[in-house]
């Protein structure tokens, strides 16, 4: 009999529960269905044709964008469709540049998989496009452009998930690609480095950037004295490219690969992310003491701060001026080590194990280099560090298990669950939670409702001072919602948590390569598990940063932990377009004058401010001795909108100020004309 | 407010306008009529009837006597433009020049007399035939759509009215319920004149049973098919039909907005359109409230901006949205949820211009026309080698024989001959359609017919190919366009449509082996079954037809390294026939490549090797003695 | 000449207001920005990209999508040469070499130097019926020849030639 919703895949009888589409139907039966351009988190794309299966009565169609009816009839691997898949990877292969021996994605490829799937063992067209030039102007992402295979999972990735939309398709048929704007290296647009983009990507047209022979040239370098710091994700994570489950707890035979690489010492970030929530807490009582600058955001993920940066310069003082626990540890080491080993500043090279690419573009930035020395030298991905173990043909699952160095590798649970979503959140509370409430948190140190994989979580506790809102959000389209609705004042809260990465730093971009969504949850489950088998559970309890406080920077909040633990931040502009000429200015005397048309600018104004200026000068005769362009962003938006006349830069600009300053400055030039 | 005039009272306050109307002359100004310098003619008729002491009228706004002179949309007989019509008579003066202005006014207009020499004359027979509805080219087409295109003006929303216009809409607003209009249009056999030819009805029936407190008509004027331009006529020669069609599919599905796509390659069609829907809003055929009623319509036009995949409903309505034109999966169908995400229908130009006058005529006298499945009547675009090439109109189920020989007039050879026996082959449907050869003459042009042997009406281009056509070339330069069109979106089009050009030009310049043809089969049909979209799935179409009825042709250029119709270059020798060269030196001279040696007075040689094929040198010989041959 | 520039922007203002700084208008917008400045200068889209609230590589995306986009100037004069399928069976392909050979240009290199003209093809101009036909600018001319465009081409040359020598003079 048939029931009212069941349908039959290959023969068998299969219910839908709900599900939206064919493809998680045909999943649910155990059939493997190939696909470039389905991610059940993004919108259905429908390009790779890879999906298509038969459905009685309608004929081929595409698993991912038909919608499961009851009674159908579906085959999933007629001859027919064998042969289409098969003729779709042929035509892809042809339009690939086929180094695979040589690529950063070779076995963990997915046109590479199926290739060998489905048998394609001979091309038989011409290759057809000409070879593109590489982008490596990111430094945490590589764009190759001839390995592409236009499935979009990048752009949507990028504009859905992360609400950034830094790359997008460009030109259209056979010329199609993706790209930045106007052929823009990714370094000169709005990426935000978080590598999404990368992680989604079936094969090696977007990595994260490999800085594998740098650190084996630092390595080999006698003079220098290598260390090296790993995040907490890392290790629920790395195990899974040897082939161990996902969550798998792998700490130890880490530690044991970093030392038999030739790494001096083996540090643990998590105990810098202890000394953040130090920081950080005190920061935030600080401010709730004041009432001021609240919420507070967090600030240990670069890609979240770029963002902040790019999209919210109005929230520059509401984040969190801790450094990030990577740069913590760099700065921290970078000042303590040299003495302690006897070597010089120069010579100590410090590597970061991170599973995120942002992290290599937070190291590169200049504010985290002291005269001229970066604090942390090489950002290694998840992703290297196992390229690495397997050169250096380390058999990883039978290494013996060694500890982390002290005193950097000494940490508590709370620094641990910094590597999941609502991690962070978690360890203020627990440290808040004794610090405002007086509770000490044995027995019951768990903050369950900012756990999960949801992407915008709630929670508050009620403290002597008042209720405390927190909020947690990852991936950045979340984020975006969050603020936004906390603009529109919908919403308040105190503390706010945003990771970039969907889940936090578990699904960094520089993980190990994944294709099945419950890889995150697991890894997630493998922090919270390594939380529990570990002694202390509150940052405030780590004897070692005690200890730090006492030798170093006296108490949290100090000058001096000012100085080495926090930063500060910057609007950053999104775009390096070039000037729009608005006037000419024909005297070789000019005034230039240059009118601020970011978007933040824009907003406030900035055109009328020019229409005001070019009616002046127009009405007074001038337009041969000045010169008028618009631009994007003088990076102050804050203070907008801003303009630069001569040499004045105008902040909170009006017109009549502007008109002012313009006279002023034409006075000026004048007399020195004449002298 | 705008006035609210009955239809009625316009219509006939038009009319009283006319009475006094002694003669008016129509010029085509149509594309390709103004093109030819149509405008020059309609200015010196203009000054002509003036300098004789003729009143000309040139908008009917007073009760005025004299001659009306006005412009009118495409005619269809580009070709033989720029056209005059003279009424009362109904004389139609072809290829008329600014010079022959003052002869007509003199002759014709003041004197009734004709001007020979601006009368048809058949190219094959040598007749002549001054009445156009007599014209064969006419008398021989069905013009129903297109009746009122080239007679009435198509920027005076009045003489729309006096003609019956809107009052379709008008009775659908206060007397027919969404439910019956669906019905009747769906009893009509009313089916889409895009492409795949759905029926109209069921697609309105699809969007009126949505509940959605908005949806949207979309009127697709992207006619992108090269060799087709009947979708151009109809905006610009009858722009108000259009709009009428689209406020009763409005009115049929619960829609108050409607968007006119057009194609920016259009831009007589774009002014027309957008003056015509001003003018309706002026009268409150369009806005709130139309006709006085409680239902309320609103159009606004936008231009494409150069995407043949626009033609495709979800990609024209990405664009419409500001996206890039790529077609996204069905379903969910535009019907269900298209623009927005709001139910949104979307016909084709001819189609909504079709809509009013079933509903004034009625449905069982729309069905006395074509055939039982395929009722009505189609517009053709009729071009490439015939002796009368231009838009035309026929009911669905005529054979292509009638088409060629009667409207056509007949198939031209290279030679400029006009008879059948110069035909080879016509494409029917653009890039996506197929070739009819021959064998076809007599099947009945109709969705079903065409389908059953893998062809399709498509747009209802028609370009005919004498026997001088390379086939396979033929074939290669719709891959070319498919592949330059494709929008890059799924792979077996990007990709396949790139490798089946590829593959092509390896037979055309004789790179092909025993491999070639399988591959290029096995791909064309992974194409086909694989896109994403129409215009992928039927890229392939005019292939696999020239394979199947030409296939001669490719093995003639893969096995034998020879183009059958002597066209290909790759396989061409040129050489100079010593009985013939009188040693002009002219040849040596202009031949690019310095391939052509010899003396004055002595015959010329051709050295093949330094040879490019570029035929120059045929050209310029006044002897006719270089002859190339494959 | 130093007032076209503000000219421009102004109306590129002009154009963004008047079309509500809607998203959706994107390609109503380019249109009409092309129009001012005959191509989409890269500055300009990214100034569109800030007023619409959009990403510059979505405008990116969508000005190299449409062929009626372009992101480079172009000559005074655009000669199109329609190669839709009636234009093509009545050999529009022989018009674009000679044009092309006339003007010592490539599909690749498209403008003169001198920025007076611009070549370019077309599919179907809908002037089937003239085939095969070439547009300059917006004036079309049917039923053409290498020739016969090879003269028209002479003609535009002399008037831009004479209209020199009369600022010179």
């Amino acid at each position: 009999m048939k029931t009212a919703n069941t349908l039959t895949i290959d023969g068998l009888k299969i219910t839908i529960e709900g599900e939206k589409n064919l493809l998680e139907v045909i999943r649910k039966a155990h059939i493997d269905i190939p696909t470039f351009c389905y991610h059940s988190e993004l919108s259905i794309y429908g390009a790779c044709r890879l999906c298509m299966v038969d459905v009685s009565g309608r004929g081929v169609v595409p698993s991912c964008s038909t919608p499961p009816e009851a009674g159908m009839e579906i085959q999933t691997s007629t001859g027919q469709i064998r042969s289409l898949r098969k003729m779709i990877i042929e035509l892809l292969l042809a339009n690939h540049e086929q180094s695979c021996t040589t690529c950063q994605k070779n076995t963990s490829c997915k046109l590479q998989e199926l290739a060998n799937r489905f048998g394609v063992t001979k091309v038989r067209f011409k290759k057809a496009a000409a070879a593109r030039p590489l982008d490596n102007s990111s430094p945490s992402i590589t764009r190759d452009p001839n390995k592409c295979i236009l499935c979009g999972d990048c752009v949507r990735m990028c504009r859905e998930e992360q609400s950034v939309g830094a790359i997008d398709f460009a030109f259209r048929g056979s010329n199609v690609t993706v790209a930045p704007s106007f052929g823009k290296g990714l370094s000169e647009v709005e990426c935000v480095n978080c590598g999404q983009c990368a992680r989604v990507c079936p094969t090696g047209a977007l990595t994260p950037k490999s800085d594998v022979a740098e650190t084996w040239k630092a390595l080999e370098d006698k003079s220098k004295y290598v260390i090296v710091q790993i995040a907490p994700a890392v290790r629920v994570a790395i195990g899974e490219h040897f082939g161990l489950e996902p969550g798998t707890i792998a700490t130890g035979q880490a530690v044991a690969a970093l030392k038999r690489l030739g790494f001096k010492k083996v540090f643990d970030t998590s105990f810098t992310a202890d000394l953040t929530i130090m920081e950080e807490g005190t920061e935030f009582l600080k401010r709730l003491e004041k009432k001021e600058k609240l919420p507070i955001f967090t600030s240990c993920c670069p890609g979240w701060v770029k963002f902040a940066e790019q999209y919210y310069p109005e929230l520059n003082d509401n984040l969190s001026s801790c450094r990030s626990p990577q740069q913590m540890f760099g700065s921290l080491a970078k000042e303590l080590l040299p003495e302690k080993y006897g070597i010089k500043k120069e010579d100590l090279v410090i590597v970061s194990v991170m599973p995120c690419t942002a992290k290599k573009y937070e190291a590169a930035q200049e504010k985290f280099a002291v005269n001229g020395i970066k604090d942390i030298d090489i950002v290694l991905t998840t992703q290297e560090f196992a390229r690495m173990i397997e050169e250096a043909g380390l058999q990883f699952n039978s290494l013996t298990p060694e500890s982390f160095d002290l005193p950097f590798g000494f940490k508590t649970g709370a620094g641990i669950i910094f590597g999941n979503s609502g991690g962070v959140s978690e360890a203020v509370l627990r440290f808040v939670n004794e610090k405002v409430c007086g509770k000490k948190n044995t027995g019951n140190y768990d903050f369950l409702q900012v756990r999960g994989l949801e992407g915008i979580k709630e929670t508050s506790i009620s403290t002597p001072a008042g209720t405390l809102k927190l909020a947690v959000a990852s991936g950045l389209k979340n984020a975006r919602t969050l603020v936004e609705s906390m603009k529109r004042k919908e919403v308040h809260y105190d503390i706010v948590e945003i990771m970039a990465c969907p889940g936090g730093c578990i699904g960094g971009a520089g993980q190990p390569v994944y294709y099945k969504p419950e890889v995150k949850e697991k890894r997630a489950k493998g922090l919270y598990d390594n939380d529990k088998m570990l002694e202390l559970h509150s940052s405030q309890d780590n004897p070692y940063i005690k200890e730090l406080y006492k030798d170093n920077f006296g108490e949290a909040g100090s000058r001096k932990a000012h100085r080495f633990l926090h930063t500060h931040y910057a609007s950053c502009k999104r775009t390096h377009s070039g000037e729009i000429s608005i006037l000419k200015g024909n005297s070789v005397n000019k005034l230039e004058v240059t009118v601020c048309f970011g978007t933040s600018c824009f907003l406030k104004g900035s055109q009328s401010i020019l229409k005001g200026l070019v009616d002046h000068i127009k009405l007074s005769g001038l337009e041969d001795k000045v010169e008028v362009k618009a631009t994007f962003c003088f990076e102050k938006c804050n203070s907008g909108p801003n303009a630069r006349i001569g040499r004045k830069l105008l902040e909170k600009c009006t017109i009549g100020l502007a008109v002012e300053t313009l006279m002023d400055e034409i006075k000026i030039l004048k007399e020195c004309a004449s002298v | 407010m705008p006035e609210t005039l009955s239809l009625k009272e316009i219509g006939l306050g038009y009319s009283r306008l006319k009475n006094g109307i002694k003669a008016r002359v129509v010029v085509c100004a149509g594309t390709g009529c103004v093109a030819n310098g149509s405008l020059e003619v309609f200015d010196a008729l203009k000054k002509s009837l003036e300098q004789n002491g003729l009143d000309v009228v040139l908008e009917l706004k007073k009760e005025e006597n004299g001659t009306l002179l006005s412009k009118s949309g495409c005619q269809g007989f580009c070709q033989m433009g720029p056209l005059v019509t003279i009424f009362p008579q109904g004389v139609l003066y072809t290829k008329v020049k600014p010079a022959d202005a003052e002869e007509i006014v003199t002759a014709t207009i003041k004197a009734n007399k004709l001007v020979e020499r601006l009368v048809y004359s058949n190219p094959s027979t040598g007749e002549r035939t001054a009445i156009l509805s007599e014209i064969p080219f006419y008398k021989k087409q069905h013009r129903y759509v297109l009746k009122s295109c080239g007679v009435i003006d198509p920027e005076d929303i009045n003489e729309y009215i006096a003609d019956n216009g809107y009052s379709s809409a008008e009775n659908a607003a206060f007397n027919m319920s969404p439910e019956v209009i669906c019905r009747d249009i769906s009893a009509s056999g009313l089916r889409g004149r895009g492409g795949a030819g759905f029926l109209t009805g069921r697609k309105w029936d699809m969007a009126r049973i949505q509940k959605s407190a908005k949806k949207y008509i979309v009127c697709n004027g992207d006619e992108g098919d090269p060799g087709a331009f009947m979708d151009r006529s109809v905006m610009e020669g009858n722009p108000h039909s259009v709009i009428e069609g689209m406020i009763i599919a409005g009115l049929a599905t619960g829609a108050d907005e409607g968007i006119v796509y057009v194609r920016t390659e259009y831009p007589l069609a774009v002014k027309r359109m957008r003056k015509a829907v001003a003018d309706a809003f002026a009268l409150n055929i369009l806005g709130s409230n139309i006709f006085a009623s409680d239902k309320s319509f609103n159009i606004s036009v936008m231009e494409g901006a150069g995407a043949f995949v626009c033609g495709e409903e979800t990609a024209l309505l990405a664009s419409v949205q500001g996206e890039r034109g790529m077609p996204a999966p069905k379903p969910p169908f535009p019907a269900q949820s298209g623009l927005w995400e709001k139910p949104t229908v979307i016909n084709n130009v001819e189609t909504l211009a079709t809509v009013p006058l079933i509903l004034r005529h009625g449905t069982a006298e729309y069905r006395k026309m074509g055939t039982e499945k395929t009722p009505g009547t189609k517009t053709f675009a009729l071009t490439g080698h015939v002796a009368n090439t231009g838009l035309i109109e026929v009911p669905f189920g005529t054979t292509l024989r009638h088409l060629l020989n009667e409207v056509a007039g007949g198939v031209t050879g290279e030679d400029g001959s006009v008879s059948l026996e110069a035909f080879k082959a016509v494409q029917i449907g653009g890039p996506s359609g197929a070739c009819l050869t021959r064998d076809h003459l007599d099947l009945p042009l109709d969705f079903d017919s065409l389908k059953s042997i893998g062809a399709m009406v498509g747009s209802g281009g028609l370009v005919v190919m004498n026997t001088c056509t390379c086939m396979v070339a033929i074939s290669r330069f719709f891959m070319q366009f498919t592949q330059n069109e494709s929008c890059g979106k799924c792979v077996p089009c990007r990709e396949g449509t790139k490798q089946m050009l590829n593959l092509l030009d390896d037979i055309l310049e004789g790179r092909a082996d025993d491999t070639t043809l399988p591959l290029l089969e096995e791909l064309a049909v992974a194409v086909q079954r694989g896109s994403l979209c129409g215009l992928g799935k039927s890229a392939p179409n005019p292939v696999l037809s020239t394979l199947k009825y030409f296939r001669q042709e490719y093995t003639a250029h893969i096995k034998e390294h020879r183009c059958p119709s002597g066209s290909c270059k790759a396989f061409i020798q040129y050489s100079i026939d010593p009985a013939l060269c009188k040693g002009c030196m002219l040849c040596a001279k202009k031949c690019p490549s310095g391939a052509i040696t010899g003396e004055l007075k002595k015959p010329h040689k051709i050295n093949t090797a330094a040879c490019t094929k570029c035929g120059i040198c045929v050209a310029s010989c006044k002897f006719k003695a270089i002859k190339g041959a494959a | 000449m130093t007032n076209r520039n503000h000219r421009k922007f102004e109306e590129v203002c002009r154009i963004l207001e008047k079309n509500g700084n809607d998203p959706a208008r994107l390609i109503p917008v380019l249109q009409q920005v092309q129009e001012v400045y005959r191509y989409l200068p890269e500055e300009i889209m990214s100034f569109v990209a800030t007023s619409l609230n959009i990403s510059p590589a979505k405008v990116f995306g969508v000005a190299t999508f449409f062929s009626h986009f372009t992101l480079k100037p172009k000559g005074k004069y655009i000669i199109r040469v329609c190669d839709g399928t009636a234009c093509h069976v009545k050999t529009s392909t022989g018009i674009l070499d000679a044009l092309y050979k006339k003007l010592s240009l490539s599909e690749k290199i498209n403008t003169t130097p001198d920025m007076l003209f611009t070549i370019e093809t077309v599919s179907c101009l809908g002037a089937c019926g003239l085939a095969p036909a070439v547009v300059i600018n917006e004036r079309v001319y049917g039923q053409m020849t290498p020739e016969k465009t090879s003269e028209v081409l002479d003609g535009i040359i002399k008037t831009e030639e004479k209209q020199k020598e009369a600022v010179n003079a």
